[in-house]
């Protein structure tokens, strides 16, 4: 039973699963690591890019990596409009640590009930060329529906990486995360830096939520499952660090699927909020930590 | 003791005696259903605020602590059916400790970890308990209501009784908390935590002693749950509606004193009543999420805080 290509097949399987973990909380790792506002809501926002690929995938045909890619412009304007509602109702007061938290989980649960009214509990799904679809390389099964979101989820960590280290509005994120008076003294507007970071953190969830419909089948409330990952992820990784989200994401698949293969998937979902919780308790700045 | 402690004591006696009589009077079954509903709210509201409003600590795992409590009386049925006031006591008990616990990891975890590390609490409890078959595991264990209690002509007016007692206990203590100096420590750390420290505020003791009642009220609330619902079963237990009620109705109410709790749970516990046989019980949650960010971004003190201002306003023109 315990064989070299047992543990293979479910070591594979985990890191192509952590590249999609990667993408889904880089997003988070932007506004939450860096920019301290605590959208809870990021998971929701996920399941939202999910739904948004199934309609235009089941109607008109849509890619649904394409349609992740399109949605994301729409999206980054409805970050945009989520932090400024934020941003004055409670940041600007000072008001952000409960209510702020209660705001973004009453987003959560505002998403969710949307969804479930419009498009009811069922598992919904998409349908492209490559799902289904696997290839092996000896033993070592690939099933593209986790192959494509690996791809793509490391991409949007690559970019998103170049885009704070190499750009100037990139820089200036790191800048207002790190000291955001000094950033203002140099004529820069933090708030504008955190809306546009914000904005960006909604897109890639977006885009995130067309690869998760792409790995399986999604329903409204499978969000919640997500919440201890993102923030296990974000957190492991080191807050705002995009090389240490890609290594979290990397460990928290691998630890998945080894707990799914060795005592069966239902306590898969343990592994995420105990790494949260020992990752909290021992190394709180993660392992990449500022 | 004071007059206005003299003054509740009889408020709250009155109302239990009055809800006892109800019961002789009325013989609606749906209406003891409906009410045990927004009463079991009061008491997870309440106990929310206690913690949520008064420390400033956001507790998005009441599901696990009210779940707990009913599976602590499933199991307890399982094995000697103990009467009922057993099962409060010990689902209290375990809720409590299970409190005292997340009590300690406030320690390390603040503001939005302390938080997630509630929910995380309430997914892995339910991942245990359905894994757990001696108490029915994922597919849920159905338990038999016993057939008949004294004084009362069924079960359901007597489980409306008995939570209408603990509603008006919880909000006693609730009460009791805010007037004495252990509410005030609360609120100097709701306020800001270094500084109620150096001032000498207990700060270790006050959030284990919030939490651990919170939690053991959370608990008394859901220990008569499996002989309410007849069925009972992981997802329904776990529900991440108890969560967003609870948290919500301190939120529409306000959470500094007592009575917002109080308020928002009766207010909006009736209109769901209202709105899940009128409408559907998505709508129903619509309206609650709408209600919940509605309030937290235009009245952040609830209607208690509007109602103030309102009283203050008019109270400044007649001056």
């Amino acid at each position: 039973m315990l064989s070299i290509e047992f543990l293979l097949n479910a070591l594979i399987a985990g890191l192509l699963l952590g590249g999609f973990y990667a993408a889904m909380s880089a997003g988070l790792s932007l506004s939450f690591g860096l920019l301290d506002v605590v959208n809870i809501a990021h998971p929701a926002f996920i399941i939202f890019g999910s739904y948004l690929t199934f309609y235009v995938n089941e109607h008109f045909g849509f890619d649904p990596i394409l349609a992740g890619l399109v949605f994301a412009v729409p999206s980054y304007f409805l970050g945009v409009a989520v932090y400024r509602i934020y941003y004055n109702c409670f940041e600007k007061t000072g008001a952000e640590s409960l209510r702020g938290l209660v705001f973004f989980f009453g987003l959560f649960f505002l998403i969710e009930v949307i969804l479930i009214i419009t498009y009811g509990v069922d598992y919904r799904l998409v349908r492209a060329f490559y799902i289904g679809k696997s290839t092996s390389i000896g033993s070592v099964g690939i099933a593209y529906r986790l192959f494509v979101p690996f791809l793509v989820g490391g991409m949007l960590a690559a970019v998103l990486y170049l885009f704070l280290t190499k750009t100037f509005f990139g820089r200036a994120i790191m800048g207002v995360a790190q000291d955001s008076l000094a950033v203002q003294l140099m004529g820069v507007d933090p708030i504008r830096i955190k809306t546009v970071a914000f904005g960006i953190g909604i897109a890639t969830a977006v885009i995130a939520g067309s690869l998760l419909i792409i790995i399986g089948p999604v329903e409204p409330t499978i969000g919640r499952e997500y919440i201890g990952r993102v923030f296990a992820v974000t957190v492991l990784g080191g807050l705002g660090s995009m090389t240490g989200t890609l290594v979290g994401g990397l460990i928290l698949g691998v630890a998945e699927s080894f707990t799914s293969s060795f005592f069966g998937p239902s306590w898969a979902l343990a592994v995420s909020f105990g790494i949260l919780l020992i990752c909290l308790a021992v190394r709180p700045s993660g392992l990449f930590g500022r | 003791m004071s007059k206005e402690r003299k003054l509740f004591l009889i408020v709250a006696a009155v109302l239990i005696v009055g809800s006892f009589l109800i019961t002789t009077q009325m013989e609606n079954r749906f209406y003891y259903k409906a009410a045990y509903v927004v009463l079991q709210y009061v008491v997870l509201a309440t106990a929310w605020n206690i913690l949520g409003g008064y420390t400033g600590y956001v507790n998005f795992g009441t599901a696990a602590f009210f779940a707990m409590g009913a599976y602590t009386a499933v199991a307890l049925i399982k094995t000697w059916k103990p009467p009922l006031y057993v099962l409060l006591v010990t689902g209290g008990l375990v809720s409590g400790l299970l409190g005292l616990g997340i009590g300690y990891l406030t320690l390390r975890l603040k503001g939005v970890f302390f938080s997630i590390a509630t929910l995380a609490l309430a997914v892995v409890l339910q991942m245990i308990i359905s894994n757990w078959s001696y108490v029915g595991g994922g597919a849920g264990t159905a338990i038999l209501k016993p057939r008949s209690v004294p004084l009362f002509s069924n079960y359901d007016e007597f489980l409306f009784f008995v939570m209408a007692a603990l509603a008006v206990v919880s909000v006693a203590v609730a009460w009791l908390i805010e007037k004495s100096w252990i509410g005030r420590g609360m609120a100097a750390i709701r306020d800001n935590e270094e500084a109620a420290e150096c001032m000498g505020v207990p700060i270790l003791k006050l959030k284990l002693f919030a939490t651990t009642v919170s939690g053991a009220l959370m608990g008394i609330a859901g220990a008569p749950f499996s002989y309410f619902v007849v069925y009972i079963e992981p997802t329904s237990a776990f529900h991440l509606d108890y969560a967003v009620n609870s948290l919500a109705m301190p939120m529409i109410g306000g959470t500094t004193t007592w009575l917002g709790p109080l308020v928002g749970a009766v207010l909006v516990g009736t209109a769901q009543q209202i709105a899940t046989v009128t409408l559907s019980s998505e709508m129903n949650l619509l309206i609650v999420g709408s209600l919940l960010v509605g309030f937290v971004v235009f009245a952040p003190d609830g209607l208690v805080g509007l109602f103030g201002k309102i009283r203050a306003r008019l109270a400044g023109r007649e001056a």
